[in-house]
């Protein structure tokens, strides 16, 4: 890998070298994502399909695997509408806010105990606070479509990202005063270790398990699926905030939210259930090693229960979210971060 | 050289926006553009290896405060010709304090730098700076740190007491964990009833026959 870097350096110089060199490597990352995301809304179909006893998606393609790319095609070729009286510069920028924050989180995330764009120190504050700046995208999308139901959609939207985030954040406070770091390799190294030798037992999801509950209710939340989608109601408010986009620009929404599905997911498993960290004993050899396999394993089972959900539960109704997220889990979690640290300082810790 | 670059095209891009902040017509780009400068000035500070702060900056301002302004703003109706009717007549006061500002500005500019000797607490440089602000805030710091966070606490509880409405009485409020742990019991009420022939069935019958 260093070589590649190297001979470009060598070829374009230092600075132009480094650069392309960087770009090699977003683009390395971004695709694969963008594929993932493709077949992730085709399991989504066909889940959802098996789940109400039908077949799902089964016509384009062997099986049906080329449906996702069918439908990215129909997005593309659909034509651009912009109504009447919107900000019209606000209203095409608003998707690419969206998306660019949703893939800008990734340049901090580890795939494996050494393979990362950015080894930043404060990555998991790096990702709370770019997750944050979603939010602008999402307000000013239903805002500049001159609509009032995209603009109630929006308000919905934001009021319950602000909201569940905070939940979300205390649970990353408990998450990082066992670690003791804000780097996310750390925290999944965190989990190789400690009283309970590395095993499945070691990873966080036991002894902070009301915090990873809190983290994936909150995380469907976040990412405004069902069942706590109201900000597209369909019998309410027709779509929601994306009610006035057609074409490319839905096509950025709809990548946008599969790609902060994954991204929690992928924390999650990070944080939780010990990233690449293999769940056998490490006498096992190659099942038992840490990979990157292991990783895209636990981000898959975090990914079906996002669908499950939505085949599974009610739509939500908006006071009950807003009661759940500041009624339930905000006391929850800072109750549970004061236990923590009581657990910490005693004899009992098993984090020393 | 290449950090001096950025430097200069995120310090024209802060002063740009600022500058946009207070000329921009519509409210809701003049607080978007309020954005962009917390963002160059967070990436100002990245700039500086100050990570922590620079993500405290968005975290906070960007990600929550400026979503509320943001929120404020656009359920406003703002009539931009109303505001403005009475620019001429108050000019002269704002022009006064627009150069009194100014002075105080030019002055703190080319007196002499205020050198600070007092206790300036020793910074350990090998842990990161979000350990070290830790440190320093939970240890020397901690009466003030807690200071501030009772008066935020304050401001909090008075936010809360002034918009909740419940002393009125005419109001209707929603118990919604009642709601949540009602169950068919409560709603749907069995009964036992005989079942009623209906005569007419057999009259109809007879007569299609």
């Amino acid at each position: 890998m260093n070589s590649i870097a190297q001979t470009l350096q060598h070829l374009l110089g230092d600075t132009l070298g480094w650069a392309l060199w960087k770009l090699l490597l977003v683009i390395a990352i971004v695709v694969p994502l963008t594929i993932f995301v493709a077949y992730v809304t085709f399991a989504e179909r066909k889940i959802l399909g098996y789940m109400h006893a039908r077949l799902g998606a089964n016509r384009v393609g062997p099986k049906g695997l080329l449906q996702p790319f069918a439908d990215l095609l129909k997005f593309v070729f659909k034509e651009l509408l912009t109504p009447t009286k919107t900000s019209t510069g606000i209203f095409y920028i608003a998707p690419l806010i969206i998306l660019a924050c949703a893939l800008l989180v990734w340049a901090v995330i580890p795939f494996n105990a050494t393979t990362v764009f950015a080894n930043v120190n404060a990555s998991l504050l790096f990702v709370v606070a770019i997750s944050s700046l979603g939010i602008y995208g999402i307000i000013l999308a239903g805002w500049s479509g001159n609509s009032k139901y995209s603009f109630l959609g929006g308000v919905r939207a934001t009021a319950q990202m602000i909201s569940y985030e905070l939940a979300m954040g205390f649970a990353l406070v408990g998450v990082l005063m066992v670690s003791g770091s804000l780097n996310l390799g750390e925290i999944v190294k965190a989990q190789s270790s400690g009283i309970l030798g590395g095993s499945i037992l070691s990873w966080n999801w036991i002894p902070l398990f009301p915090f990873f509950l809190v983290y994936i209710i909150s995380g469907v939340a976040e990412t405004n699926r069902a069942p706590f989608d109201v900000c597209e109601g369909e019998s309410e408010i027709v779509a929601g905030f994306f009610v006035e986009y057609s074409g490319t620009s839905f096509a950025l929404f709809m990548l946008a939210e599969y790609v902060n599905m994954i991204t929690i997911s992928t924390m999650a498993a990070l944080m939780f259930l010990g990233g690449w960290l293999s769940p056998l004993p490490k006498s096992w050899g190659f099942v038992g090693n840490e990979s990157f396999v292991w990783l895209l394993l636990k981000v898959c089972i975090l990914l079906f229960g996002f669908i499950w959900y939505r085949a599974t539960f009610p739509r939500y109704r908006y006071d009950q979210i807003m009661r759940l997220g500041w009624k339930v889990f905000l006391p929850i979690t800072l109750i549970w971060i004061f236990v923590l640290g009581a657990w910490m300082v005693s004899p009992l810790s098993i984090w020393q | 050289m290449v950090t001096s670059i950025f430097f200069y095209l995120f310090a024209t891009i802060l002063i740009l926006s600022a500058l946009r902040v207070i000329t921009a017509k519509n409210p809701v780009h003049a607080v978007l553009f309020l954005v962009l400068t917390f963002v160059t000035s967070s990436c100002l500070w990245l700039m500086l290896d100050v990570e922590f702060l620079a993500l405290s900056l968005i975290l906070v301002y960007v990600g929550a405060v400026m979503v509320l302004f943001l929120f404020v703003v656009m359920m406003l109706d703002i009539d931009t010709e109303t505001i403005r009717s009475g620019f001429w007549k108050n000019f002269p006061l704002a022009l006064l304090l627009g150069v009194v500002i100014l002075t105080e500005m030019v002055i703190v500019l080319i007196t002499k730098p205020i050198v600070i000797t007092g206790s300036v607490a020793p910074v350990d440089t090998s842990v990161s700076n979000g350990v070290a602000l830790g440190w320093l805030m939970y240890t020397q710091y901690s009466y003030p740190v807690e200071l501030a966070s009772m008066v935020l606490l304050l401001g909090l509880v008075v936010a809360v007491a002034l918009t909740l409405r419940k002393t009125n009485k005419n109001g209707k409020y929603q118990n919604i964990s009642q709601q949540v742990n009602t169950e068919s019991k409560g709603r749907v009420k069995m009964v036992n009833m005989k079942p009623v022939i209906a005569r007419s069935l057999t009259i109809d019958e007879g007569d299609s026959k």
